[in-house]
């Protein structure tokens, strides 16, 4: 066991960092709002969390708040003009923003342009991954089925129909859009601290689509199927290596491919991911 | 100046001829593709490929890349959109799947290419300065300008004059009534997706020659300024993504020529994020009455 723990010890990492990223994306999916905003969410936290580190030598736990609060304090007046925004709208602000960001940090020489910043400590373990991927789902757990989660539900289902109703449409939406902004820093730190660098690369548009893929391919009905999507998604190249190295693919294209295909498969066949399998096989006993 | 203003005229016809393959497919579907600049990117390698590596000259590889990229997109339309096509969430999942496709092809070029850039051989086209005015522009920009105004124009005329044309008003009116009316509602989808990748990949094959520089990820950047031109045109405007495709590249040239090039692409998202805020519609675009 403790072998196999260090052997793949990055791979399980991974496995809860991009949990947290699923779940970022999750939060405004859940009140039915496709925002492509976290990559360029993340990446404020993790040079938040990487200049806190090195320039300041600030401990680790406040380390960890900034890379949430920062990306959370820029979301609040992102969030309130783009919100009212719909569907489509939504989608094209929030990708301007994570390209913007990315810009951002590719021109500031104080943070290496697109070097970025390279020797950070390791500071993160595993369990402090895990616990605040385990915190994150206690939240979401706890949304669910409250008053709020049905408002974010209803808003979901129709928003004009919520909003007749009396539900604060704007401020559910609000406060989901900070939440998954939040989790998106949090997790950028913790990449950051876990793989000694931040570079403007990593928190490219392909970075957002993968975040999304896991969120949809996990399955968007249960809290915690962005979390099995990303389980599944990071582990599959692994376990399928061989495959696409045998079929004469190299190891990024043949990532990037199954990545496509299973979200494509997915969207078509199984619309809320895999969580629906274990209700399919009990439907048809 | 002048100088300035003829290289945004020939950035900005790239840009809407871009956009009016993005805005025509919105217009007629109310679905955002986002697997456009996929399609961009996969007609510039293969206007590539066939210059490079089948020899083919400039005046036929153009035209083989640009059909290429119709029948890309025919086959985007039937993997991607048909399958999804009446369910109630097809806003969101349309994107969704789109950006799948997109990703797909973004995987097989960078298998087939490689991620580095890949340029045309030297002597592709005749390096050639002509002067226009105070301006002067290679040959390349000029007919790169003329392409671009010629193809934009035959899809004025096609939407206008022809019975396709007429048939795609009238499902991005109302599919529905269409479909009463007789017309074929699925062919005319898949007529728009060719017309529109046809587009996307002309566009792409122009800006591949004129940059000389095409890689698995060109198309990124230029997503980013056709959302920007087709939300400033008004989505689904064909007029208003002409319009501001060259406005984006003016505004672009100037903002670089004054204030430094670290800001090109900030002027984009600049002027996205002020017409959503100021007015989401844009220049041309129709008030939305109710979207749910």
């Amino acid at each position: 066991m403790r072998d196999l723990l260090l052997a793949y010890q990055s791979l399980i990492a991974f496995v809860g960092i991009n949990g947290l990223l699923a779940l970022s994306v999750y939060a405004t999916l859940s009140c039915g709002q496709l925002s492509l905003a976290n990559a360029g969410f993340m990446a404020v936290g993790a040079y938040a969390a990487a200049l806190l580190t090195v320039k300041a030598q600030a401990p680790f736990i406040v380390v960890l708040a900034a890379s949430a609060l920062a990306p959370a304090i820029i979301a609040v007046p992102l969030g309130l003009p783009v919100l009212r925004l719909r569907g489509v709208f939504l989608a094209i602000a929030t990708i301007g923003f994570g390209e913007v960001v990315r810009l951002f940090f590719v021109n500031w020489d104080y943070t290496n342009g697109a070097l970025g910043l390279v020797a950070i400590p390791q500071r993160t373990a595993l369990w402090t991954i895990f616990l605040a991927l385990a915190l994150a789902l206690f939240v979401l757990a706890r949304i669910r089925g409250s008053r709020f989660g049905y408002a974010l539900e209803a808003i979901r289902e129709d928003e004009t129909a919520a909003r007749t109703m009396g539900i604060d449409t704007t401020g559910h939406k609000l406060a989901m859009f900070v939440l998954g902004a939040a989790l998106a820093g949090l997790a950028g730190g913790l990449e950051a601290h876990f793989t000694f660098m931040v570079a403007p690369g990593g928190y490219g548009f392909g970075r957002v689509v993968e975040m999304l893929v896991q969120a949809v391919v996990g399955g968007t009905a249960a809290f915690f199927g962005p979390v099995l999507g990303a389980a599944f998604l990071t582990a599959l190249p692994e376990v399928l290596r061989e495959v696409g190295a045998r079929l004469g693919f190299a190891p990024g294209p043949f990532r990037l491919f199954l990545n496509g295909a299973i979200l494509l498969l997915v969207v078509l066949f199984l619309p809320n991911g895999l969580v629906s399998l274990a209700g399919l096989r009990r439907r048809k006993k | 100046m002048g100088q300035q203003a003829l290289n945004g005229v020939f950035v900005g016809s790239i840009y809407a001829l871009f956009a009016v393959g993005y805005t025509l497919v919105f217009g007629v579907l109310d679905i955002l593709n986002l697997a456009h600049a996929a399609v961009f990117m996969l007609a510039a390698f293969s206007a590539l490929a066939l210059v490079a590596d089948a020899h083919l000259p400039l005046w036929m590889a153009l035209p083989l890349a640009v059909l290429a990229a119709g029948l890309i997109g025919l086959l985007l339309e039937r993997l991607a959109f048909r399958p999804l096509r009446g369910r109630a969430d097809s806003n969101i999942s349309g994107l969704i799947s789109s950006l799948a496709m997109a990703t797909v092809f973004e995987a097989i070029a960078l298998q087939l290419f490689g991620p580095d850039v890949s340029r045309f051989p030297l002597g592709t086209f005749p390096d050639r300065l002509i002067r226009v005015g105070t301006a002067s522009a290679s040959l390349l920009q000029l007919c790169i300008i003329g392409i671009s105004v010629l193809l934009m124009a035959l899809l004025t005329f096609l939407l206008a004059r022809t019975r396709l044309g007429r048939r795609l008003r009238a499902v991005a009116e109302s599919p529905r009534a269409a479909r009463i009316l007789g017309v074929n509602v699925d062919r005319t989808i898949a007529a728009a997706f060719f017309l529109s990748s046809a587009l996307g990949g002309a566009a792409g094959v122009l800006f591949g020659l004129a940059f000389n520089s095409i890689s698995p990820d060109v198309g990124r950047s230029v997503e980013l300024k056709g959302l920007a031109v087709i939300i400033l045109g008004g989505m689904g405007s064909i007029p208003g993504a002409v319009v501001a495709g060259f406005a984006l590249g003016l505004i672009e040239v100037f903002t670089v020529a004054r204030f430094g090039s670290s800001l090109r692409d900030a002027v984009s998202f600049a002027v996205l994020f002020v017409v959503l805020l100021a007015r989401p519609r844009g220049l041309f675009g129709q008030a939305a009455v109710r979207e749910a």
